[in-house]
C-alpha cells in the first residue's frame, strides 16, 4: 500500500455537548488526507451536522482541537476557516439577493479582494450564468443548491465540506454534482461530504467513516471496507423443493429460502477458498439437482445497516 | 502567504449589504420619517406650539427639533441593527458570518456601522425637513456631529444587543416598544425637565435618554438640563456598556453558536 498523504484536517478528543444537555459528539478522532473524497455515512441525528459545524467554526465544542492546514481553528480562526468551504444542508439564502450578487458577497466575506472573471467563470462552471441577475427566491431548489455551492466556492477554498449534498435534488443534479465534486478533487480541492445515502458514499468516496449516536465507529478504505465486510452469496434455484437441508451439508453456511425451492449459500470473499466446489460436487453426490445459479455481493448498505444494528444490539 | 489581521473585504462587503437592503426600500426609509416628522410639527409645532412660551429662549417648535432627531435616531438605529443581524439569525443565513474569517470586532463594525449611517442619514433628514417648517440654529455643529455619531452608534450597538437576544419578532419589538420609547418621552424630547414638579424632575434624572437629549439640544441652542460633560460621560458610559455585552456574547458565543 501507498504511503498516506499528510492529514489537511485533524480532529482530536473531539466532544459537544449542547446547552440543552444533548450529546451530539462523544469523543472523536479523525484525520482527513490532502485531497480525498470523505464520507461521513451515519443515520439522522448521529452527529455529521455538528461534526462539520464546529470544523466551519458554527458551533464550539465542548473539548478536543482541531486543526485545519495546520492551523488551529480556535487561536488561529482567520488561516483555518479562509481554507474552508461550507455548503449546508439547509437552502438557506438572502430571498432578495442575485446570484450573483450574494457569491460576490460570500467572496468579500472570506477576505479576497474582488475578482469578477472569477465569480463568472464559476456561475458558467455551476450553469449559473444565465441566472446570474435573478433574484434568489425565484430559483428553483435545485438552482438554490447550485449558489451555494458557488458560494462555497466563491473564495477558491482547498477544503469543502458538503452537509448532505443531495438532499431535495433530483437525480441529473445529483449526477451533476458528483461529477462536479470529482472535478474538484482533480484540481486538488479535499472534500469531506456528509450522506445517510449509501450509494453516495459508495459513488463517491475515497475513505468512509461511519457515525452514530455521536461515536465515529468506523474509518476505513471504502474499497478495504467493501472486501473487508463484503459477503457474497449464491443462489441456487432447486429443481425439487427441499423440506430441510441433509446433514450432509451441514459444513457449509446454508438456508433454505423461497419455500425449500432455494437453497443460498452465504460465504466470505477473503476466505482462502469459497468452497463452492466442493458444495456442488456434494450436492451432486446427494442428486440434488438445480436449475440456476447467482451470485451476489453485499453492498455498502447492508454493511452499514449490520454495522449499526450490532452497536445498537450489543448495547442492550 | 502574509497574515490577514484585519478583513477589510469581510467588512465592506456586510456593511454593502445592509445598505443595499436599505435601499431596496429606499422609498419607505425616507418618505415614513419625513411624513412622521411633519405631523410632529403640524401638532406640537403649530397647532400646541403656537399656544406654548418661549423654552429657555426657543421658540418651542424649534425647540423639539433635537428631541425628534433624537427619538428617530434611538428607533431607527436599533431597528436597523436588530434586525441585520436577527434576520440571518431567523433565515439560517448566519452559518456563512461565522464560518468565515472575520473576527467579532469586524462583524459588529460591519453591521453596528451600517445601521449607524442609516440612521444618521435619517436624521440629517429630519433636520432638513424641520428646517422647512422653524429656524433653527446650531452653535456648536462640530459637538452636534459628535452627539450625533456617538449616539447613532451607541444605539446601533445596543440593537445588535437585541437582535442576538432575541428569539422571535416579538422579542425584536418588545424592548424598543416598551422600554425606549416611553423612556424617550419621558426624557424631555418634547419639554425641558425644568418644566417638571420638583419630585418628577429628580425621577427624571435616573433617564438615561434625559442626558443624550440634553447634550444634543445644547449643540442647537446652547441650553441644556444638565451639564454637557455629563451627558457627554453618560453616553460614553452607555457605549461602554454595551460594547462590553457584544464581548461577552462574542466570547460565549450566547445564542449564536450554542
Amino acid at each position: 500500500m501507498s504511503v498516506a498523504p499528510p492529514a489537511v484536517v485533524s480532529i482530536s478528543n473531539l466532544s459537544k455537548t449542547y446547552a440543552s444537555g444533548l450529546e451530539a459528539l462523544k469523543t472523536v478522532d479523525l484525520e482527513i488526507r490532502k485531497g480525498e473524497i470523505f464520507a461521513l455515512l451515519g443515520p439522522n441525528g448521529a452527529g455529521k451536522t455538528t461534526l462539520i459545524s464546529i470544523v466551519c467554526g458554527i458551533v464550539t465544542p465542548s473539548t478536543g482541537t482541531v486543526t485545519v492546514d495546520g492551523h488551529d481553528i480556535l487561536r488561529d480562526y482567520r488561516a483555518a476557516r479562509s481554507k474552508v468551504g461550507l455548503v449546508p444542508q439547509e437552502l438557506t439564502t438572502d430571498a432578495f439577493e442575485t446570484v450573483r450578487a450574494t457569491v460576490t458577497f460570500s467572496r468579500g466575506l472570506f477576505g479576497k479582494a474582488p475578482d469578477p472573471a472569477f465569480i463568472e467563470k464559476l456561475l458558467r462552471d455551476l450553469s449559473l450564468w444565465e441566472k446570474r441577475e435573478t433574484k434568489l427566491k425565484e430559483l428553483s431548489g435545485g438552482m438554490k443548491r447550485r449558489v451555494m455551492i458557488a458560494k462555497a466556492l466563491s473564495h477558491e477554498p482547498g477544503i469543502l465540506f458538503l452537509d448532505e449534498p443531495s438532499a431535495g435534488v433530483d437525480v441529473e443534479l445529483r449526477h451533476d454534482m458528483w461529477a462536479m465534486v470529482r472535478g474538484l478533487r482533480d484540481s486538488g480541492v479535499t472534500i469531506i461530504l456528509t450522506t445517510h445515502y449509501i450509494d453516495e458514499a459508495e459513488e463517491m468516496a475515497d475513505r468512509i467513516g461511519v457515525i452514530s449516536k455521536g461515536e465515529l465507529i468506523l474509518v476505513e478504505e471504502k474499497a478495504v471496507l467493501m472486501k473487508k465486510l463484503g459477503r457474497k452469496q449464491l443462489t441456487l434455484n432447486l429443481t425439487q423443493p427441499m423440506a430441510a437441508i441433509p446433514p450432509e451439508l451441514a459444513d457449509w453456511n446454508l438456508e433454505l429460502k423461497a419455500k425449500g425451492w432455494e437453497l443460498e449459500y452465504s460465504f466470505d470473499t477473503n476466505a482462502e477458498s469459497t468452497g463452492i466446489p466442493s458444495l456442488l460436487k456434494q450436492m451432486n453426490d446427494l442428486a440434488i439437482g438445480f436449475k440456476d445459479l447467482n451470485t451476489r455481493q453485499s453492498s455498502l448498505e447492508d454493511i452499514f445497516v449490520s454495522l449499526v444494528s450490532d452497536r445498537t444490539g450489543g448495547k442492550r | 502567504m502574509s497574515m490577514v489581521t484585519f478583513n477589510r473585504h469581510g467588512v465592506w462587503a456586510i456593511y454593502r449589504f445592509e445598505m443595499a437592503r436599505a435601499l431596496r426600500t429606499l422609498w419607505q426609509s425616507l418618505v415614513t420619517p419625513v411624513i412622521t416628522t411633519s405631523l410632529y410639527f403640524i401638532v406640537f409645532g403649530a397647532a400646541i406650539g403656537a399656544r406654548m412660551t418661549e423654552v429657555d429662549g426657543v421658540a418651542y417648535g424649534a425647540f423639539i427639533v433635537p428631541g425628534l432627531i433624537m427619538l428617530a435616531l434611538f428607533t431607527q438605529s436599533i431597528f436597523n441593527a436588530s434586525f441585520g443581524i436577527f434576520f440571518p439569525k431567523f433565515t439560517g443565513t448566519i452559518y456563512e458570518i461565522l464560518s468565515a474569517p472575520i473576527s467579532p470586532f469586524e462583524i459588529v463594525l460591519a453591521y453596528v456601522g451600517a445601521a449607524a449611517t442609516k440612521s444618521m442619514a435619517l436624521g440629517l433628514i429630519i433636520l432638513a425637513t424641520a428646517s422647512l417648517f422653524v429656524s433653527i440654529q446650531i452653535l456648536h455643529p462640530l459637538w452636534m456631529i459628535a452627539f450625533l455619531v456617538l449616539t447613532a452608534a451607541t444605539f446601533s450597538l445596543f440593537g445588535f444587543i437585541i437582535g442576538i437576544w432575541s428569539k422571535g419578532f416579538e422579542q425584536l419589538q418588545f424592548i424598543p416598544m416598551l422600554i425606549v420609547t416611553p423612556l424617550t418621552f419621558l426624557g424631555g424630547a418634547f419639554y425641558s425637565i425644568d418644566m417638571l414638579p420638583p419630585a418628577w424632575r429628580t425621577t427624571a434624572l435616573f433617564n438615561p435618554v434625559v442626558y443624550l437629549i440634553s447634550g444634543f439640544r445644547w449643540s442647537f441652542y446652547g441650553t441644556s438640563d444638565v451639564s454637557v460633560e455629563l451627558s457627554l460621560a453618560m453616553t460614553l458610559g452607555f457605549f461602554a456598556l454595551c460594547l462590553v455585552v457584544v464581548g461577552w456574547m462574542f466570547k460565549t458565543g450566547y445564542r449564536l453558536k450554542n
